[in-house]
């Protein structure tokens, strides 16, 4: 269908676009932000408030010579960078921004977001197997046990939500909940809440869950023999994950672009805008955990927590749809 | 599994070679270092890895080695008081001390009350710019960005106060045979008691935020237990020993410049682990205050440098002496062996990181990788004092 495929199209160079401008900007509020915390006013030379320190720092990437250790496979070894950016775009089409704002409008949104997320992880275990080099090897090995831990209980605790919405469509969970915060999703599912920010962090390997690049025992993980924008698309498509995690656990918990007064996508931003601010401030303020650590959380507490909320939900909704009352 | 890249050279050097001849089948061999994060200089260890577990791990040291001890042997005793402040960047006046006590003893040199003081006063001010330097670098070590911010926020101010008196930042060559160079003005004195309320008041925050913190307590409480009996063989001493229950204190357990007559403990810990090792020192910087509190009150009047002093030409008497001070990591030991010539004749210098560092192999057996960088931070090592 050319109408839809014109959508579509147009969508993706929105959110290539954005991406990049989203990375610049979350790249300028990490620094200022952990300039604050460490009692000192990071960037402030290039730009106003150092508003373009980003921009230079981007232009620095794009102008350092590609570098490849010698064993490296080459074709893989260039590929991760880009299969970690490619899936994260196409990760933005089915988020609702505004009323009926999104890009592809299908009602397996949110399976086409967990689907595609999952590819990241496969660009990190490339990226560490073909450097040839055994920080990156550990790294990537960490990565691969990582991600596949918490992407059970990030779907388990999404899961709780679309039983309660009734769909997988994330336009229509956002259209469920209504204009204030009582009204939201995490009032309902508080515990799925809390378990998809933790699984979050695990997902995105932020700190404190960012063992895959821990660099007091991996120098720099599954990155470590990537230069200029080898290195600059694992950074963007980080950076753009956060994006993804945060506005997933809006459009979920928070009410997406519903809220009083203001427009929908005004709202949007607001809400993504301050998860992604308490991932930073998360970072900058706690130690990394151990490897054995993390992995036992996941399996010891978010999993079977995140089935008991699971059951219990789908429970309730039964009991909802016998007695014939919205709860 | 790893290819390598030139099938025809040897893969590593001669340590990583001879490292890699013991090695198990299916595992790894890695070099944390010289040049690594974690290794807070060029430390280089040779792990054996058998997933993220540690089979050995063996330290390679020299490659920061500078011969001060031959250098003491082509200087005389007073020229060569530059280079302690060298030999460790931590505590620069706790090795200034031990070398300066050292040709004290040789000479039979008595130093002025004041200026053993003025002794106190500056290396514990110096032993607590260490101990926040070890504080924040450990937390790097750990993941916490933050924390190494404020640590040399605080040191900044030592720095400064240190300044005055040294007239140098980091490499002291502040003591003279037979006193110091200068007194303490009344700046410096003004200064130094402004700083005690205001590290009093950093202390708790830092435990608050930092010291309580769930993660933080998971990666150091049972991590790294170093027994007492495996101090003992290997000759640690300083917070390390302290941090499993044996009380070294030398401050207490030799009688040297005027610690008898000041009032202050030296904390050991039961624990035993990393936990113990960190709880210690946290512990030392507040007794450190206390004493430098107490010094400022009892420091009588008087010169701080004795009458006729050793002039750089100054010729040693023949025979040997040692003498041994507490710095920041441990006993800081100098042996000195004079045969009357215009320099010494042999000059042995002990350093406490070098015997702290070699009981990390065995500690490291068994280990997680980041449990390994957790052990190695816990146990304060300064890499130019190692090699020295």
């Amino acid at each position: 269908m050319p109408a839809e495929f014109i959508r579509i199209l147009i969508g993706l160079v929105a959110v290539a676009v954005s991406v990049g401008l989203i990375g610049l900007v979350m790249v300028w509020v990490e620094r200022k932000v952990a300039g604050h915390i460490q009692r000192r006013p990071g960037p402030y030379e290039v730009g106003p408030n150092g508003v373009l320190q980003p921009l230079a720092d981007a232009l620095k990437l794009v102008g350092k010579q590609l570098f490849m250790p010698d064993g490296a496979d080459p074709i893989l070894y260039w590929l991760a960078p880009v299969l970690s950016f490619i899936p994260v775009l196409l990760l933005f089409l089915p988020l609702p921004v505004g009323d009926g704002l999104m890009a592809l409008d299908i009602n397996l949104g949110l399976l086409l977001i967990l689907a595609f997320a999952g590819l990241t992880v496969l660009s990190l275990l490339l990226g560490g197997w073909a450097s040839n080099t055994k920080y990156c090897l550990l790294g990537a090995a960490r990565a691969v046990a990582q991600s596949v831990a918490y992407e059970i209980p990030l779907l388990l605790s999404v899961l709780a939500v679309s039983f309660v919405a009734g769909s997988l469509n994330l336009a229509e969970v956002v259209k469920g909940q209504g204009t204030w915060p009582w009204n939201w999703n995490i009032m309902t599912q508080p515990l799925a809440f809390l378990i998809y920010i933790v699984s979050a962090l695990g997902e995105t390997n932020r700190a404190p869950f960012d063992l895959p690049e821990a660099e007091s025992e991996l120098t720099a993980g599954f990155h470590t023999e990537y230069s200029g924008m080898g290195f600059g698309l694992f950074f963007l498509a980080e950076y753009a994950n956060m994006v993804v995690v945060c506005s997933v656990a809006t459009a979920l918990f928070l009410g997406g672009w519903q809220g009083p007064v203001l427009p929908g996508p005004v709202w949007f931003v607001l809400k993504v805008s301050l998860l992604m601010l308490l991932m930073v401030f998360f970072r900058w303020t706690y130690p990394r955990v151990r490897f054995d650590q993390l992995l036992t959380i996941n399996w010891k507490w978010l999993m079977p927590l995140a089935v008991l909320n699971l059951l219990a939900t789908s429970f309730f909704v039964k009991l909802a749809q016998f007695t014939e009352v919205r709860w | 599994m790893l290819q390598n890249a030139y099938p025809d050279q040897i893969a590593g050097d001669f340590y990583t070679e001879n490292f890699a001849k013991k090695a198990a089948e299916g595992s790894l061999i890695l070099n944390l270092g010289p040049q690594h994060p974690s290794t807070h200089g060029v430390l280089r260890v040779v792990v054996e890895l058998d997933g993220e577990y540690i089979l050995r791990a063996e330290p390679v040291l020299g490659y920061l080695h500078r011969m001060h001890e031959k250098m003491a042997e082509v200087k005389t005793a007073a020229q060569f008081i530059p280079n302690m402040g060298r030999v460790d960047y931590g505590q620069a006046l706790g090795w200034n001390w031990a070398f300066v006590g050292a040709v004290e003893k040789l000479g039979g040199i008595e130093v002025p009350e004041r200026a053993e003081y003025v002794r106190v006063i500056t290396s514990e001010l110096n032993r607590i710019a260490s101990h926040l330097l070890w504080w924040g670098a450990y937390l790097l070590d750990l993941g916490a960005f933050t924390p190494i911010m404020y640590a040399f926020d605080d040191r900044e101010k030592i720095l400064d106060i240190l300044q005055i008196p040294t007239g140098s930042r980091l490499t002291y060559s502040y003591f003279r045979i037979g006193g110091v160079a200068s007194d303490l003005n009344e700046d410096c004195v003004r200064r130094i008691r402004e700083f005690i309320p205001w590290m009093r008041s950093r202390l708790p925050m830092y435990k608050d935020l930092v010291s309580d913190n769930i993660i933080l307590r998971k990666r150091i409480e049972g991590i790294g237990v170093i027994e007492p009996d495996v101090c003992q063989r290997y000759g640690a001493t300083g917070p390390v020993a302290r941090g499993s229950g044996i009380a070294c204190d030398l401050r207490k357990t030799e009688d040297y410049s005027v610690f008898r007559k000041l009032d202050f403990i030296a904390p050991t810990s039961e624990l035993k682990d990393a936990r113990g090792r960190y709880d210690v020192r946290m512990i030392e910087m507040e007794q450190s205050l206390n004493i430098i509190e107490q010094c400022l009150d009892m420091m009588p009047e008087g010169e701080v440098l004795v009458k006729g002093a050793p002039k750089p030409s100054w010729k040693a008497p023949k025979g040997e002496s040692y003498f041994a001070v507490e710095g920041a990591r441990g006993k800081i030991g100098v042996h000195l062996v004079s045969d009357g010539g215009k320099n010494l004749y042999r000059c042995k210098l002990r350093a406490p990181g070098y015997c702290n560092l070699s009981l990390f192999a065995e500690v490291s057996q068994g280990t997680i990788l980041a449990d390994a960088v957790a052990i190695l931070g816990s146990l304060d090592l300064i890499i130019p004092e190692i090699d020295r």
